[in-house]
């Protein structure tokens, strides 16, 4: 993949190059598509109900939270905070790379911010790097995530069972390894690796003193201030 | 319908708006202020970086080498895939001697 292939595709070439970029969230996520259909089941869902959260919710973290408390019997109105405060992060998301959706319709914008998880921020925020951001290359992206994602709800609540040990093959950690790669993909950028030590040690405290999920809010809050305030401004595509 | 029901349908609604949200808010600004626009550059390194913190501190041997490995991957090599692989082949041999 070098950078100046990016330019002037046709749809549906876009459309693959996006398949492609998304393989590797597709295998480092599915160990969680499963097990939180079992986990789902394990609280008292329904299948249907399983499969909808996935389809309608589609954000791993806060959907393990959202059946996490289902078991506890708290209010209604708690766990759809629970669910905000986890998801929380996508408003930076949706702030950063809605600045370079301005070429999509308005159509295309609201179904694009449905699809708005971790791994095709990043991809989608790499990709605008290199040239435009099409929706074709978007979705290329976004819906084999998204259909493997429903999918994998689906048979996690129907097969839970049988999934075997996840830790000795290691699937428990793949999204950590997946997201220290994303990271690293921004490494060229202004400051990279002051935000980064910046934002892990901020998030570790938290995590420590405040606890999940507020860590990662606190802790992308540390690294974005430290960005906002040493990045030198004066950039020649800014208008002043 | 169920309560279930509900509260998934509420979640999502939730969920929608913190992804459309931010854009909305955005958008509103005719000029976005210099600093606005360095901090909004780091965000993927900034939000990104905390999801795999604490997992990585709370990680042995297996997990610390499997991050390092991909970490050195990434600068010799580059890409997603080569890092990935090598990095989740490093995790599961060392889970297997050590674990």
């Amino acid at each position: 993949m070098s950078a100046d292939s990016y330019a002037e595709e046709s749809p549906a070439s876009e459309f693959w190059s996006g398949a492609r970029a998304s393989l590797p969230v597709v295998v480092a996520a599915m160990p969680f598509g499963l097990l939180f259909g079992a986990l789902a089941i394990d609280n008292g869902f329904t299948v249907f109900e399983a499969i909808f959260m996935s389809a309608t919710i589609y954000a791993g973290a806060s959907q393990m939270v959202g059946i996490d408390l289902f078991g506890t019997r708290v209010a209604p109105w708690l766990i759809v905070l629970s669910i905000f405060a986890v998801n929380f992060r996508h408003v930076l998301y949706s702030a950063t790379i809605g600045r370079h959706l301005s070429h999509w319709g308005p159509m295309q914008q609201a179904i694009g911010f449905f699809f708005l998880v971790d791994p095709q921020f990043a991809e989608a925020e790499r990709r605008r790097e290199y040239g435009t951001l099409s929706f074709a290359w978007y979705m290329g992206m976004g819906l084999p995530i998204y259909l493997f994602w429903v999918v994998e709800a689906w048979l996690g609540a129907l097969f839970g069972r049988l999934i075997p040990d996840p830790h000795a093959i290691g699937l428990d950690f793949l999204l950590p390894i997946y997201f220290t790669g994303l990271v690293m993909g921004f490494r060229k950028r202004p400051l990279w690796l002051p935000v980064v030590v910046v934002s892990a040690i901020a998030s570790i405290v938290a995590y420590r003193f405040v606890g999940s999920p507020w860590h990662v809010s606190l802790g992308a809050l540390a690294g974005i201030l430290l960005g906002a305030l040493m990045v030198p401004t004066v950039k020649k595509d800014t208008p002043r | 319908m169920s309560t279930t029901f509900w509260i998934i349908v509420a979640g999502a609604v939730m969920t929608y708006l913190t992804r459309v949200g931010g854009h909305l808010v955005l958008s509103r600004f005719e000029r976005i202020h210099p600093r606005v626009e360095a901090g909004l550059n780091a965000v993927p390194a900034a939000v990104l970086t905390t999801l795999v913190a604490p997992a990585a501190m709370e990680g042995g041997i297996p997990e610390i080498a499997a991050l390092a490995t991909g970490v050195v991957v990434s600068y010799a090599v580059g890409g997603m895939m080569p890092m990935f692989l090598t990095s989740a082949a490093v995790l599961i041999l060392l889970r297997h001697l050590l674990g």
